[in-house]
């Protein structure tokens, strides 16, 4: 066994958790709403993909995750690899196509990777990163390193067969890999009921895998539930697979904003309210007088400080030299 | 060249070999596959390495081409170097995301940060009776693709330095191997030896006319040139090699010394391997051609079972020989 390296993040108490989990969820939704400022002011080309309503998916599951651990993204990315420690100057140079990006300014907003925090990438092909999560654990198994993958993707990538393949291979193999699957209810502008046989977690004990659905909402659920199929993965005990039920609350993507044709209006409107996962770990926070409401507008004070920064390095950051279009294409 | 007195092996024992050597050096290479570890392939080229390597290292994997490709791609990015098996060529197509949108790009994408250090191993060539879809050639569907590498051996010696290289190589590489051709034997030094990627060969030395040919094709290119000889036309024999990269400048060298070109691949004419590198040398030599660039390669049909219709699919001595002629007004 190689020497494992210890997690940067050392919880102590539960309050401390729990408040770091508030900063980055409050950090992601703080981040998204400069992705949506910076494309509707055409500042940012291409396409945007928010992930906000969705926050305590990503953060309760990396919250159980080491540093070496290995993360999939997806599409929808920024907040796993913002939950994995990606910092938020350099991913706005990366959505910007900046040199200062993580990946260059080549890849952009949906293929942010990063050696350093374990993020294998984010994928523009729906189960596209299923095999590479797949693979990351059997490395680790075969290397004996102690690290897990965790594969997120939507409830769109269940209709993809390789899901099912890497799924097969992962049991038959024991493989330390936890799939993450984020349903969000729509494939893209299409309802799941209408794309989804069946029952979704039958498609995992299928093969064998520990499943379990959460409230994806509710980030300490997300945190418990995760880290059980983690540490069980890392225990080599096989790969798990988790349901996480949430709420896309904007478009597709940036600029689909008459949705009322697959989704009526008080839906939105019902999960924004009821069950914001920001707003009801705030809740619990004050009742369970683990912080005041002084401590948390200074968290968000400090981020939006933070992201605004952010966004003002990016902005003014350098576009990559023309030559370097040619760089890279090989090792 | 191998020096003179070696002893000889067949193709398929030079690709085990390779395999062998490279996984006694290396102990992150392994292998993983359809029917790889005990049975060593139908085509009995793996023979023997589970017992050396055990079945830790040679894998053997469900059917599922997309799966455990997608395995290798992110095994590759975190510590292993695996060698992918793919029985047929014709079951590439089931590789097609994994190859193509992930593994090609992700050096590219991550802006040089994550590297796929895997090999793809697979067959080409028609005439074994096995029909449209265990018969083609479609190496020229990744040479297409910028980020992968594509190796063509035609003799033993060539498969075994090739390979070793590839294993080595940083990169994804797709190394294709003419299944008629396992049986064939040639020199192969016992000493440690690797031949670079994107160095053409010349296979035999002439000047009256250019036959560049590649895997399967080389042996029928040769078997032309005596007929050729005996005819008062000197013909030289040039095998690229490596599809990509791809070593312009001796092919377009010996385009100039002998002024005729025919290009020989048993892939697809159409929008093929052939058309890229009569282009490469109408471009290159063109004010020292005396003829069009003539290219020959499998007819534009399904690979059909039947002997003799399949028999007339491929270029054969006769039909290069006969091409060859008509090419230098000999006929």
């Amino acid at each position: 066994m190689t020497t494992i390296t210890e997690r940067s993040r050392t919880t102590t108490t539960k309050a401390e958790q729990a408040l770091r989990m508030y900063r980055q969820m409050l950090a992601i939704r703080l981040f998204e709403e400069r992705v949506n400022d910076l494309y509707t002011r055409a500042l940012m080309p291409g396409l945007a993909h928010l992930y906000i309503g969705e926050e305590a998916v990503a953060v309760g599951v990396c919250e159980a995750l080491r540093k070496d651990d290995y993360i999939t993204s997806t599409h929808r990315g920024h907040g796993h690899c913002l939950a994995k420690g990606a910092s938020p100057d350099r991913m706005f140079a990366e959505l910007l196509g900046k040199e200062a990006g993580y990946c260059r300014g080549k890849g952009g907003s949906m293929h942010i990777a990063d050696p350093a925090t374990g993020n294998l990438g984010a994928n523009a092909i729906v189960a596209g990163s299923v095999g590479i999560a797949t693979g990351a654990a059997f490395a680790a198994q075969r290397l004996g390193n102690g690290r897990v993958a965790v594969c997120f993707f939507g409830e769109g990538a269940l209709g993809q067969g390789s899901l099912y393949e890497v799924m097969n291979l992962a049991q038959l193999f024991r493989l330390p890999v936890i799939y993450v699957c984020e349903n969000n209810l729509y494939t893209e502008y299409t309802h799941f009921s209408e794309t989804t046989a069946g029952e979704i977690l039958n498609r995992a004990t299928a093969f064998g895998l520990e499943a379990t659905a959460v409230d994806g909402q509710d980030v300490r659920a997300v945190h418990e539930a995760g880290s059980r199929l983690i540490e069980r993965a890392r225990r080599g005990e096989g790969p798990g697979f988790l349901l996480a039920n949430t709420y896309r609350y904007t478009g597709h993507h940036v600029g689909d904003i008459a949705r009322e044709y697959y989704r009526p209006k008080a839906e939105e409107h019902e999960w924004k309210m009821e069950r914001d996962p920001i707003k009801n770990l705030t809740k619990w926070l004050l009742e369970q007088k683990l912080a005041d409401s002084a401590q948390l507008s200074a968290i968000e004070s400090e981020l939006t400080v933070e992201m605004d920064k952010a966004v003002e390095f990016a902005v003014a950051a350098p576009y990559p030299s023309p030559e370097e279009v040619e760089q890279d294409v090989y090792a | 060249m191998p020096e003179a007195a070696q002893r000889e092996v067949t193709f398929a024992q030079a690709i085990r070999e390779a395999l062998a050597e490279e996984m006694r050096r290396d102990a992150t290479v392994c292998i993983m596959g359809e029917d790889v570890a005990e049975a060593g392939t139908p085509f009995k080229v793996l023979s023997g390495l589970v017992e050396e390597f055990g079945k830790d290292r040679v894998l053997d994997t469900p059917i599922s081409e997309a799966g455990f490709t997608g395995m290798a791609v992110g095994a590759a990015m975190t510590g292993l170097r695996p060698v992918v098996d793919i029985m047929f060529g014709d079951f590439i197509t089931l590789t097609m995301d994994q190859m193509v949108n992930q593994a090609a790009k992700v050096h590219y994408m991550s802006g040089g940060r994550w590297k796929v250090p895997m090999v793809m191993r697979t067959t080409l060539g028609a005439t074994r009776r096995s029909a449209a879809q265990h018969s083609q050639s479609l190496h020229a569907w990744f040479s297409h693709v910028p980020g992968l590498k594509v190796v063509l051996p035609s003799t033993p010696y060539d498969a075994k330095g090739l390979l070793k290289t590839a294993i080595r190589d940083e990169n994804p590489v797709v190394f294709f191997e003419d299944k008629m051709m396992y049986k064939l034997k040639g020199p192969v030094p016992t000493e440690e030896y690797t031949i670079p990627l994107g160095v053409a060969d010349i296979k035999r030395e002439g000047n009256d006319i250019t036959l560049v040919a590649t895997s399967s094709m080389v042996q029928v290119a040769l078997g032309a040139s005596t007929l050729l000889e005996k005819a008062g036309i000197s013909a030289e024999v040039i095998d690229p090699r490596t599809t990509w990269p791809l070593d312009e400048k001796t092919l377009i060298d010996s385009a100039k010394k002998t002024s005729r070109v025919i290009v020989i691949d048993e892939g697809y004419g159409r929008y093929g391997v052939t058309a890229e590198i009569a282009s490469v040398i109408a471009e290159g030599a063109f004010y020292d051609l005396d003829a069009p660039v003539k290219r020959m390669g499998a007819m534009h049909v399904p690979i059909p079972f039947s002997p003799p219709l399949e028999d007339a699919t491929v270029p054969t001595e006769n039909s290069v020989f006969e091409a060859a002629r008509a090419l230098c007004n000999r006929n």
